[in-house]
């Protein structure tokens, strides 16, 4: 079958829900994500951002719901059903998971270059110069002085720990990141240094993305298309700037003026 | 003397160690749960090796047991001394007369063949868990394949040290499947293990954990292309046989410093002396 990337979305979301107990975390969620598309979700705390993102990464198995992800080899799946051996492949290949705690998605016992070398090896990277040539180069791109290569992340700032693990995230060139609150805990200085770093490697990958978080200034820059939550629902979704600059939700609106007041 | 059954253990514990050791040897390098008895011993004295020993001895059998290549260490005599009392069985030093030989670090330099069955006394016998100390994942990754870890740990070595340098307990993948670890024999014995004629058996007592390499099984240790494994020992022959082929401890001989070479595996080095070969610090024959 010939695969058109223009006319089928990278994902393809449909009633996807979870909750806890009885409780919801996210209900009934639906959208498209295209190639290069990067689709920001906004909500405050406990609006079921994180609930999200994990059941759209298998970390959290939902209760319902269709996560369809356009695969290399064989089109669309749906990844809630494939097995899991297929699923923790998908997660170590063709996706990506940045952590809102660096110490989430770091091995923090591993050097630098051993973090960023991991995934080359998990895909059968048997050459040591090689991959170190490729940890060296890839901390650079994260502004990491490779002088640092064997340095363990404890050694570092919080900054630099989160520009490791998005290296380490993407040196193998995934199709699909998932960022949750990528800039959460670090300093406003911080933040806008690492906000620019991310826009340039998704500009320069063309990565498609999805970033959860409450900072509205994270999705201004970053995200071509946003999604509003509310108590685990979708309650407003469009363009970055039509939603930002003329939201039509009385929450979205409530949002925005709050972040207008900072 | 009898109080005990054949070989201490019960029938029953030693039908359910046997399931164990057939489940180990039908999946070569698969770490097989066993339900660990108290053994009258302490833990790290061998007792994983202990109970595999005791549901595999007959009464025909000639048992040897060695100690980082030694039969007359405090463990090995006392082990030794625990199936003389407890089966009643044969017991040699000689790795040629042996029929089970239980070991702590090392593979004999003699040859094994297909009627030797070889136990292997385990501390830690899951190699992933330096780097993931979570059972429950590391037992994922071994079901999955998944083993880039191993090679992370293999970088860190390199890294650190400008080559890989693991020296014991050296990784290794079992039949193209499982990586294992072969308990802390040095890497030098890692090419005994492949293809061996001899079964390999592997007890982890306190860890509750048995595996097995039957008989001509392929065992590879892992490495990169551009830092090849090396089976390395001390560049010297051995200053008591000359032998140059053997793995050597270097022994402090006298109070100015002076030190030695001479095998580890104190079977094939007095073999060898009495088949008249000598080293340079043999005596001088009259
Ligand atoms: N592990 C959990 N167990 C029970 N409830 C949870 C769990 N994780 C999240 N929740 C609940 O689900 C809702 C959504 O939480 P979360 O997805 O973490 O929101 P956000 O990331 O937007 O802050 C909240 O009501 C939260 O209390
Ligand atoms: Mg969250
Ligand atoms: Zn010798």
């Amino acid at each position: 079958m010939m695969k058109d990337d223009a006319q089928t979305p990278l994902l393809r979301v449909r009633g996807l829900t979870k909750t806890y107990g009885g409780r919801i975390g996210c209900a009934d969620i639906s959208f498209d994500l295209w190639p290069g598309e990067v689709l920001g979700v906004v909500g405050e705390s406990g609006s079921g951002k994180s609930t999200l993102l994990g059941a759209l990464a298998g970390h959290l198995a939902p209760d319902r719901g269709e996560v369809i992800f356009d695969t290399r080899a064989e089109g669309p799946r749906d990844t809630v059903t494939m097995s899991e051996p297929e699923r923790r492949m998908l997660a170590r290949t063709d996706w990506a998971f940045v952590h809102q705690n660096p110490r989430d998605g770091l091995r923090m016992n591993v050097s630098a270059g051993g973090n960023v070398g991991e995934r080359l090896m998990a895909v059968g990277a048997r050459h040591y110069g090689n991959i170190r040539a490729t940890a060296t180069d890839w901390l650079g791109r994260v502004e990491i002085d490779p002088a640092r290569i064997d340095d363990r992340p404890q050694a570092f700032s919080g900054g630099m720990q989160q520009r490791l693990q998005i290296a380490r995230n993407l040196v193998t060139g995934p199709r699909l990141v998932f960022m949750d609150e990528p800039t959460g805990g670090l300093d406003v200085s911080v933040q806008a240094r690492l906000l620019d770093l991310l826009r340039g490697l998704v500009r320069d990958m063309g990565l498609s993305a999805i970033v959860v978080t409450h900072d509205l200034a994270v999705v201004r820059l970053l995200a071509d298309r946003l999604m509003v939550m509310k108590s685990g629902r979708v309650v407003e979704a469009g363009l970055t700037d039509q939603v930002l600059d003329d939201p039509q939700h009385a929450y979205t609106q409530l949002l925005v003026s709050s972040v207008l007041q900072v | 003397m009898n109080d005990y059954n054949f070989a201490y253990l019960d029938e029953q514990t030693k039908r359910m160690i046997r399931r164990a050791i057939l489940k180990g040897l039908a999946i070569p390098g698969y770490q097989v749960p066993f339900a660990s008895r108290e053994m009258p011993m302490p833990y790290g004295w061998g007792t994983g090796g202990v109970q595999v020993s005791a549901a595999i001895l007959t009464p025909g059998d000639t048992f040897k047991v060695i100690d980082q290549g030694a039969d007359d260490t405090t463990n090995a005599v006392s082990i030794r001394k625990f199936f003389e009392r407890t089966a009643g069985v044969a017991t040699t030093e000689h790795t040629g007369e042996a029929t089970v030989i239980q070991t702590r670090h090392r593979i004999p330099e003699t040859p094994l063949t297909e009627d030797q069955i070889l136990v292997f006394q385990v501390p830690i016998p899951e190699p992933l868990r330096f780097l993931e100390p979570r059972e429950s994942e590391t037992r994922k990754m071994h079901s999955l394949e998944e083993y880039g870890l191993m090679h992370v740990k293999l970088y860190e070595d390199i890294s650190r040290h400008g080559h890989i340098a693991t020296s014991y307990a050296y990784p290794v993948r079992v039949e193209g499947r499982y990586v294992m670890d072969p308990s802390p024999i040095p890497k030098f014995d890692n090419p005994k293990l492949d293809r061996s004629p001899a079964i390999q058996l592997f007890g982890a007592g306190r860890e509750q954990r048995i595996y097995a390499i039957p008989p001509y099984t392929r065992v590879v240790s892992l490495d990169f292309e551009d830092h090849p494994f090396e089976a390395s020992k001390a560049d010297h022959p051995c200053d008591l046989c000359g032998a140059e082929d053997s793995y050597l401890d270097e022994v402090i001989i006298d109070d100015a410093g002076n030190r030695m070479f001479v095998c580890s595996d104190s079977d094939y080095c007095a073999s060898r002396q009495a088949q008249g070969h000598r080293g340079r610090l043999s005596p001088e024959v009259a």
